[in-house]
């Protein structure tokens, strides 16, 4: 089978998205980690933020590579839901899906799409004005303003709301995405057990820890 | 018992299909699902209406033919077994019980409940073989050594009887549950491993050109499947590819 075809494979591409996937997660455990500081040490997260705001391999690498990585997990998985669902044309009369596999794995697109669209948000609450403020206005570098400006995000119960509620919905979306990218990858055996409890694990700590940011500064703003 | 059956009725390949109500009773809950609608053709034959059509052969569990997504799970509610070995005891007096095809692009329905499945018949041929003549003599075999493990593993796999209820419960209609045993009951045995690389390739891209769905990991294959062939397979599968893969 030549190269080319390996791309348009069945297989290639469910490996494509766990691994872009996987990579998510593992952005998703950093911003975790460096968000939390905010509630301990508003100190230390202006130290990191600033760090991570300013830092040329941070800036220029890692950011377009995590950039690239959201937009091909999400196109890939809007792709790959419109030619499963055109696998079968004519639906059942009556299915009952929850009888053989749960809510979250058979919904990725719903809680997918949730996140995609939190995630303009928070491009728009977030990136966009750092990137005005260093770019456009070429404001004067200020290590002390990141805490100040997240919490001043959250002064509105709204926009709280409804980052609390795309949290769930991350939630759902790693509940399956977890553990789906292992299997996905060709990883299942004797750990496989150990490793879903992880990563439901994951699944609830992460998006609850966001959740408990989220409500943290906005009743202590 | 006294039913009513909500049954997908379609007189061919090209005609437009729907649901059509019948009131059955008089079945005894120690009858087959498909010995049920044996009672219900015979009901219809007398009355001068078509019967329903629908695949079965052995009636024993072992020969893949029987399909039926039943109460919209594919062999209906029970667990391992197909629709031949599916018994009335599983439903109620009163019951409406939803009869449909196995439904999937792949799987075009030929008549009423019957569908075409050669699609797997086509993925098999792609790579579903060893290409070495034995002799016949029990010696040959018994003279590889192979570790219980692993002959267990491909036994289980081999166990699939490609009735393509994977497909049926998939909500992507994918085939990777039934391509991934056959591929595994090869690959784990000695004699399956020198065409290891070609099968797995050619076997997956006769699966994609039939026109099956991504696999998602939903896992509803694995629990719908009458023979509890495991995702174990899947996982297989997709290690055995992307090693063929990178091999070129």
């Amino acid at each position: 089978m030549a190269k080319s075809s390996l791309l348009k494979s069945s297989i290639a591409k469910k490996v494509a998205m766990a691994l872009s996937g996987l990579f998510l997660i593992l952005f998703l455990a950093q911003h975790f980690f460096i968000n939390s500081t905010s509630v301990f040490s508003p100190d230390t997260f202006n130290e990191i933020s600033h760090f991570m705001g300013n830092n040329p391999l941070v800036q220029f690498v890692i950011q377009p590579v995590l950039i690239i990585g959201v937009i091909f997990h999400f196109i890939m998985g809007i792709v790959l839901d419109f030619q499963n669902k055109s696998a079968r044309p004519i639906k059942y009369v009556k299915n009952n899906g929850a009888a053989s596999s749960s809510w979250a794995s058979r919904n990725m697109i719903i809680t997918g799409l949730v996140v995609l669209a939190f995630m303009f948000l928070h491009f728009y609450d977030f990136w966009v004005p750092e990137m005005v403020y260093k770019y456009v206005d070429v404001k004067p570098l200020d290590e002390t303003r990141y805490f100040g400006e997240l919490q001043h995000k959250f002064v509105d119960p709204i926009r709280t709301a409804i980052y609390c509620v795309s949290f769930v919905l991350l939630s759902l979306h790693l509940w399956h995405g977890f553990n789906s990218s292992f299997q996905s990858v060709g990883f299942n055996n004797k750990y496989s057990r150990s490793l879903h409890k992880l990563g439901y694990a994951f699944a609830i700590v992460v998006p609850v820890g966001f959740i408990f940011i989220a409500l943290f500064h906005h009743f202590n703003h | 018992m006294k039913l009513t059956l909500k049954i997908w009725r379609q007189a061919n390949a090209k005609a437009e299909g729907k649901i059509v109500e019948y009131p059955l009773d008089g079945i005894e809950e120690d009858m087959s699902f498909l010995e049920m609608l044996d009672v219900l053709n015979e009901g219809l034959i007398e009355k001068g209406d078509l019967p329903v059509s629908f695949d079965h052969d052995c009636r024993e569990g072992i020969c893949g033919s029987c399909s039926l997504y039943i109460n919209g799970e594919a062999h209906g509610p029970d667990r391992r077994v197909p629709t031949c070995q599916l018994h009335m005891r599983m439903f109620k007096d009163g019951d409406t019980i939803f009869i449909e095809p196995f439904r999937a692009k792949a799987f075009p329905v030929i008549k009423d409940l019957v569908v075409d499945r050669s699609a797997f018949d086509r993925i098999q041929h792609a790579g579903g073989f060893v290409s070495v003549n034995t002799s016949g003599k029990p010696t040959d075999a018994n003279a590889i050594l192979i570790p219980k493990h692993d002959a267990d593993r491909a036994f289980d796999a081999a166990t699939c009887i490609g009735c393509g209820a994977c497909v049926a419960s998939c909500k992507n209609s994918s085939a990777m549950l039934f391509v991934s045993a056959k591929v595994s009951q090869y690959a784990l045995l000695p004699q399956g491993k020198v065409e290891a690389a070609d099968r797995v390739m050619n076997m997956v891209a006769q699966m994609d050109a039939e026109g099956f769905g991504n696999c998602t990991n939903t896992g509803a294959c694995e629990v719908e499947c009458p023979k509890g062939i495991s995702l174990e397979n899947i996982a297989r599968m997709n290690r055995e590819y992307l090693s063929a893969s990178l091999k070129g």
